[in-house]
């Protein structure tokens, strides 16, 4: 009985779990983006394996200056002065990136399936999988669902990638659908993009910005669904990997 | 007919504030006349007349106005911006450089652009904005780095940007743009570390450069004769443009008031008129190419920035009619100029002033240099400045804020030599002898000064005959703009922290609340759901006033 107690809540772990994507604490997407990031930066001075600069081995996950991932990103930003270490200028996404594969040099598997070819996923982007259609980047597309001109310098790699293969579980509040009926009976939705207790602000179907308060309103709600499909089967995983690497090359101006 | 216009445009907002509408068309931007519940230019339209055609709130109902909202901004810098507001949404500027969509009822915020200016920049005196311009459905900022940046007008992300200027060679940008049919024109400032200043414009679609006007013409340049010294003391020669300029859609000229020379203070380094610092020039719209030039302060030791807004007026000049431009410069002169050709027509005193005894035909001014030690009035910071002005068709009344009795003792020094990133004024400032310390660019957090030296007037100046009407005393210096409606109201804040309602006609106070901090920029009103606000930028706060 016991034993299968522990078996029926191992399983409900690995389930719930969303392991295959990760390794150890750190998502697999963000160490594969690490590892390329890795290799256009830093393999100049630490080489591939991260051992070319003498009595530094970045393999060893033990840094002298840096215990946790904090530390790291401090180093990283700012160098270390009087040694080779310059200050590193990358957007929050990469830094922490960056730092997973570094957690993660040692086991680290050379053969990248998450994060692919940033041309193809942008004919992606913008043919089969339709994501032009609801999407905006820089300056071209509709409105109605999120702008991802700058994607790449908001959101890790691990963040989009569960964004596109389970859209419900990844939504943030502040794009969230939202439905009122006013009064009159006129039914509004949108997203939202700012809301406190006695108002809200969206953006509709018709790329208007609306403004709405709460007391004016018959019925207000969330939609509990997104517009935005899953992924996981209308791409395969070599074509998410594709439009995954296309997003995290939107870095704004 | 125009009325009807405007009053249908009202009731369509009112009636269908959801509906679908039209982007921000040049068409729009030249007939702004005609939808008065909008602000959708820096001065509320393209002649700079800061008047508005609404009545709703006018001089027996005033008395009712309250707070409706405010707009806490997140910095501490001067709230030097004019809000635009198009079809119920604001746009406003956080100083230096963030841009938020608010809506106009209620006051929240649809989206905020945070744009990160390069670090080492050395412009400007005080990092400011004074707005957007709009086309379309993009917003554009001038940055205090010197970049322009186009942003989507919905959702506040930026679609492209341009350098305009070497932020680390002191240029940047603190006026709002002015957007005419498919450009975008905007200046850059810096003249106190030594720039050269010019005036260009951009394609509103991609940010690509399509004309550049020098502030300061280079060899071979008509005006470069003007630069006397032989040397390359144009290449320093300031020349900043800080403020919006306007435009008359049909002589299809834009007009911009030019910043002082470089280095401030000491004119004979750069002998000659010093072409076209202090001046106001026309240019063709498209082109840039300068149709024509008036200079006001010609070899000007005294930091005179005619970086004033230019206003223009169709009226009458002794019985003809003619295309006017209404100009009360920082030196202390109030101007008419004929806006098609540059002709002077009249220039009077609008403050007491000692550095020149009056103007000659040609509106050139009859300089007394004062002797060593003596006061010299107005002083640096000019009879008027920034602040917009304004004028009220209706009572054919030009108003604006002024500085009185207020002088400062020039010294010219010894030539200063240009360092790259270093000030390049020149020259020392005293005291007049006896005098208590002057009011200067920003206010203290106390009142420190006293009687006898310098305040502020709010004044409506008679255009014909360039005498003052009325003034309205302040007991300390003012930066604030001024607002006029079509019910003769006239709105003006002040450093003393009150935002007044006063009658355009009589200059009586009709109605003032202390909000609490300085005005530095001009206030503006426009309608949401079918009622008139005024917006005021006090402290680091915009406040919206709406009728009981």
């Amino acid at each position: 009985m016991q034993l299968t107690r522990f078996l029926t809540l191992a399983l409900i772990l690995v389930a719930c779990s969303p392991a295959w994507l990760r390794a150890q604490s750190y998502a697999a997407a963000d160490i594969q983006y690490g590892a390329k990031l890795f290799g256009e930066q830093c393999t100049v001075c630490h080489g591939g394996s991260g051992d070319a600069v003498a009595g530094v081995d970045l393999r060893a996950n033990r840094f002298k200056r840096s215990t946790s991932d904090g530390d790291l990103r401090g180093v990283i930003t700012a160098g270390v002065e009087g040694t080779g270490m310059p200050p590193f200028k990358f957007e929050a996404p990469e830094l922490t990136a960056i730092i997973a594969y570094l957690r993660n040099m040692r086991t680290f598997d050379q053969k990248n399936t998450l994060i692919g070819d940033a041309a193809r996923g942008r004919a992606l982007f913008d043919g089969k999988g339709q994501c032009a259609t609801c999407h905006r980047v820089n300056g071209r597309g509709p409105r109605v669902a999120p702008d991802l001109s700058d994607i790449g310098a908001l959101r890790t790699p691990d963040a989009i990638l569960r964004a596109m293969v389970d859209p419900e579980a990844e939504i943030r509040h502040a794009n969230r659908s939202i439905r009122a009926v006013t009064r009159d009976g006129k039914v509004i939705t949108g997203r939202r993009m700012n809301e406190d207790t006695y108002t809200v602000q969206l953006i509709d179907e018709q790329e208007r910005l609306v403004s709405l308060v709460k007391s004016n309103l018959r019925e207000y709600g969330l939609v509990r669904r997104t517009g935005m499909p899953s992924y996981r089967d209308k791409l395969t995983t070599a074509e998410v990997a594709d439009v995954l690497a296309y997003l995290l090359s939107l870095k704004g101006l | 007919m125009k009325t009807n216009r405007a009053i249908l445009a009202m009731l369509l907002t009112a009636a269908l504030p959801l509906a679908a509408r039209a982007q921000v068309t040049p068409t729009r931007l030249a007939r702004a006349a005609d939808e008065p519940h909008n602000w959708i230019t820096y001065s509320g339209n393209y002649n700079g007349h800061r008047h508005s055609p609404l009545k709703q709130i006018d001089a027996a109902n005033v008395k009712n106005l309250e707070l409706k909202w405010v707009f806490q901004a997140n910095s501490l810098q001067s709230f030097s911006a004019t809000p635009l507001v198009v079809d119920g949404i604001m746009y406003v500027t956080q100083a230096p450089n963030d841009v938020v969509a608010i809506d106009a009822v209620t006051g929240k915020v649809f989206w905020l652009y945070h744009y990160a200016a390069e670090p080492g920049r050395l412009c400007c005196r005080g990092q400011v904005n004074r707005g957007v311009g709009i086309l379309g459905d993009t917003l554009f900022m001038a940055t205090v780095d010197a970049h322009l940046v186009a942003i989507d007008a919905k959702n506040g992300k930026p679609i492209w940007k341009t350098k305009v200027g070497d932020a680390s060679n002191a240029y940047g940008m603190t006026l709002a743009p002015l957007v005419i049919k498919d450009k975008v024109i905007v200046g850059v400032a810096g003249a106190e570390f030594g720039i050269r200043g010019y005036i260009v414009a951009y394609e509103a679609a991609t940010g690509k450069e399509a004309w550049r006007f020098y502030t300061i013409p280079g060899p071979g340049e008509p005006g470069f004769e003007t630069w006397k010294d032989g040397g390359d003391s144009w290449k320093h020669g300031g020349g900043s443009v800080w403020t919006t300029g306007t435009y008359d859609p049909e002589l299809n000229l834009t007009y911009w008031g030019i910043g002082n020379p470089g280095p401030d203070f000491n004119a004979a380094q750069r002998p000659g008129d010093n072409l076209y610092s202090d001046s106001v020039v026309a240019l063709d719209a498209d082109t840039g190419k300068l149709k024509w030039h008036f200079q006001f302060t010609p070899n000007d030791p005294y930091d005179y920035d005619s970086t004033q807004v230019p206003v223009l007026v169709d009226g009458t000049w002794k019985g003809t009619p003619r295309k006017l431009m209404y100009f009360a410069n920082r030196n202390g002169f109030f101007y008419v100029l004929d806006r098609a050709t540059g002709e002077f027509l009249q220039g009077k005193p609008y403050v007491s002033l000692n550095w020149a005894r009056g103007l000659d035909a040609k509106g050139r001014p009859q300089t007394t240099p004062q002797p060593a030690g003596e006061a010299t009035y107005p002083g640096p910071l000019g009879a008027t400045n920034w602040y917009s002005p304004s004028y009220n068709p209706n009572t054919g009344l030009f108003y604006l804020s002024a500085w009185e009795n207020y002088g400062q003792v020039f010294d010219a020094g010894d030539p200063i030599e240009f360092r790259e990133g270093q000030n390049f004024t020149g020259g020392r400032l005293a005291l007049p002898p006896g005098a208590p310390a002057m009011p200067g660019m920003q206010r203290g957090p106390v009142n420190t000064w006293h009687e006898g030296n310098a305040h502020g007037t709010v004044m409506a100046i008679d255009p014909v005959t360039g005498t003052r009407k009325w003034g309205y005393p302040m007991h300390d210096v003012t930066t604030s703009g001024v607002l006029t409606t079509a019910s003769d109201l006239l709105f003006v804040g002040g450093r003393e922290g009150y935002f007044h309602a006063l009658d355009a006609e009589s200059g009586s106070l009709l109605w003032k609340l202390n909000v609490g901090g300085e005005t530095a920029a001009g206030p503006m009103t426009f309608m949401a759901e079918g009622k008139q606000l005024v917006a005021v930028a006090a402290g680091h706060s915009l406040y919206v006033f709406g009728l009981r």
